[in-house]
């Protein structure tokens, strides 16, 4: 069946998994459409950076078992080549090509010099290197006024087709005005679909399988006969290349890029909680998990701001549930579901079907 | 350790880096300044490394929260002093450093009782899966930060050195910072007793023996998940009593610190070779010099040539300068 080439024979294999993914699938690609206004709209554009992005990362955590922390610095390389390729090429397709083309070939060679390094000595100082790399690149991003602009960022206009301004006809339909907007989300949407059924293809295929026979034992992987390093850092380089593709949709998405807003550090740990709540090594978990953290993101915030005006009459329980420390609560709740959720809400799901 | 074997290459590193630098920088002078500067730095990173070195040798974890000890003991001492202000005020020195000693007392002694509820809470369900512990104890890192917070409150918090600590003395034409030598002199203070313990101590010699191999000295009998609970108490206490120096050089706290002197501190265990204190030393005055260096010639790549000096390390010896057995 079509249905399975497109997802490489790996089904969902839950009943509730199945409709929660095609209830999502279908809001995004009708938020236009269904929820009127700005902000949704964002915010659906910015679920589908993350699904694209926490996949890409989930390759490498769930399905080869090693931890990167300069995922998002191949974030920022994919929106800085588009921003700076633009503002230094004017807003034209060449200049996405080779702002996208620069990006990618950066972190390809990035991704290799890393991964060949650290991988070669042991798994582990992956974690330590990739943390030091990645800290050393976002001080260098935010030093390089001249290219980078520094702290304050890059806005630059994307070609007139994609921008807001450029009406495709005067009529709307269905209330929503056909412009250069709605043909961006499309195409950030399309992206996004096809990077997705990229990754399962690839975790789906022998060389997926050789990957999660490494993480389950180096050792025996490396008994039967494959070169574990590379398949390591073949791994690494793939996962930096979607994730600078990730970085391309944002920047295209937002016409703005900064240091805080691709490469900071906060991103990376909401990627980390993203892919420990979703389910790590099922790549379905990036959908449920991003669609489900980017709402929580603004929602819990609310709540906290709620229990903590309740919780007035006592000062420290009130400075607790401030909402400024709502990355107190997703602390918690990460070390939480490491421990008892280590599969995530995929995992809890496909459990609960296979109980039955 | 015989002296007959002892291997002094690495040792020979960190003057050869000095040297090197002599013609690049110009002025002896400076040159002076820098290199204490860049000792002070390094002993300080050291204090701090080295509770993470032993207590990844002894037990494999590599624990990614060490930061948030750091960020405490300065938080703790931003108290201790602020309460103290009477006595560190007064420009005698014997007086700031009665001061000073208390509010690294209590700082060691905060971060070691948080240092016992992490291992237990963080730590232990997780012993032996490499994975989840960096997951792990990079939450607990996040929590512990947010907490620093809510005690404190999220803004930038200045901890002025004691009067009597200021000011420098000149050897020369070069100015070398008071508080620096003392810096200095702490860290080694630190590194001797550590060594003593290490190599003249029954502890110390059950804490080699585990480093190298673990199973055999559970089986002669020792409680070797007793031992590294210990390890675990006093490597946060000494991340504490490092938080409090690392504050008073840059005389002003944040709750992000401890973030940024886990990198520096990864890369000073990855030199050194995880589980090696001796190692830990060179590697953070490595890193230490190299900062100071690098700071004063090219600021933005400040970071990026401790990378580089990491990376040219480990093309020579891939398990870091003194590689610890079995591992």
């Amino acid at each position: 069946m079509m249905m399975y080439r497109l997802l490489s024979n790996d089904m969902p294999r839950s009943r509730w998994l199945t409709g929660l993914l095609v209830v999502l699938v279908l809001a995004l690609a009708l938020t236009p459409f269904i929820f009127p206004g700005v902000k949704a709209l964002n915010v659906a554009a910015k679920v589908m950076v993350f699904i694209v992005l926490v996949a890409s990362f989930d390759l490498l955590l769930g399905y080869t078992g090693i931890v990167s922390f300069a995922h998002t610095m191949f974030f920022g390389i994919g929106a800085y080549g588009i921003a700076v390729a633009t503002t230094r090429m004017g807003p034209t397709w060449e200049a996405l090509a080779v702002g996208l083309g620069g990006a990618l070939v950066l972190s390809f060679v990035l991704a290799l010099v890393v991964g060949l390094f650290s991988l070669r000595v042991r798994a582990i100082f992956f974690a330590m290197i990739t943390l030091a790399v990645a800290s050393a690149f976002l001080t260098l991003a935010s030093q390089l006024h001249e290219i980078t602009g520094g702290e304050d960022g890059l806005t630059f206009k994307v070609p007139e087709v994609l921008s807001p301004s450029f009406e495709f006809s005067d009529e709307p339909f269905l209330g929503v005005s056909i412009d250069g907007r709605l043909l961006c989300y499309y195409l950030l949407f399309v992206t996004a679909v096809v990077l997705f059924l990229a990754l399962l293809r690839i975790v789906n295929s022998p060389f997926g399988r050789v990957l999660q026979a490494i993480r389950e034992n180096e050792f025996r992987a490396e008994a039967i006969g494959y070169r574990v390093v590379v398949y390591r850092t073949t791994s690494a380089i793939l996962s930096a290349l979607f994730a600078t593709l990730a970085g391309a949709m944002l920047a295209l998405w937002l016409r703005y890029n900064g240091p805080d807003t691709s490469l900071s550090f906060e991103i990376m740990m909401d990627v980390l909680l993203i892919v420990v709540i979703g389910g790590m090594g099922t790549m379905y978990g990036s959908i449920i998990g991003a669609a489900l953290f980017l709402v929580a993101q603004s929602y819990l915030q609310d709540l906290l701001r709620l229990a903590s005006d309740g919780a007035s009459a006592l000062p420290w329980l009130s400075a607790l549930l401030s909402p400024d420390r709502w990355l107190l609560w997703l602390g918690v709740l990460f070390v939480l579901s490491v421990y008892y959720f280590p599969t995530g809400v995929v995992g809890r799901l496909r459990a609960s079907s296979f109980g039955k | 350790m015989k002296s007959m074997d002892f291997d002094w290459k690495p040792l020979a590193l960190v003057p050869l880096l000095a040297l090197l630098m002599v013609p690049l920088i110009g002025s002896s002078s400076t040159w002076i300044t820098l290199t204490v500067a860049g000792l002070a730095m390094g002993m300080i990173i050291f204090v701090i490394a080295s509770g993470l070195t032993l207590v990844f040798g002894l037990m494999d974890v590599l624990n990614f929260g060490h930061g948030v000890f750091i960020a405490l003991g300065a938080f703790v001492a931003t108290s201790v002093l602020g309460a103290m202000s009477d006595w560190t005020n007064s420009d005698v020195l014997w007086r700031n450093l009665v001061a000073v000693f208390p509010a690294m007392l209590v700082a060691m002694a905060v971060a070691g009782a948080v240092g016992l509820a992490f291992e237990r809470f963080i730590v232990r369900p997780v012993y032996g899966q490499h994975l989840k512990q960096i997951l792990i104890t990079m939450g607990g890192m996040i929590i512990g930060e947010e907490l620093i917070k809510v005690v404190w409150g999220p803004a930038q918090i200045a901890l002025p050195l004691p009067e009597g600590m200021r000011g420098s003395l000149f050897l020369g034409d070069a100015a070398i910072e008071k508080y620096r030598l003392m810096a200095v002199a702490v860290g080694l203070g630190v590194f001797l007793t550590l060594t003593w313990v290490l190599g003249r101590t029954k502890i110390g010699l059950l804490i080699r023996a585990g480093v190298q191999d673990r199973e055999m000295v559970e089986s002669l009998g020792y409680r070797i998940k007793r031992l590294f609970i210990g390890v675990f108490v006093v490597g946060s206490a000494l991340a504490g009593l490092g938080g409090v120096m690392w504050g008073l050089y840059q005389q002003t706290v944040t709750p992000q610190m401890g973030a940024q002197v886990n990198v520096l501190i990864f890369i000073v265990i990855i030199v050194g070779g995880l589980g090696s204190t001796g190692g830990a030393l060179i590697g953070a005055l490595l890193v230490g010099l190299m900062a100071n260096y690098t700071g004063f010639l090219a600021p933005k790549v400040a970071l990026f040539s401790n990378i580089a000096l990491m990376v040219g390390v480990l093309l020579w010896r891939p398990q870091g300068v003194y590689p610890v057995a079995n591992r």
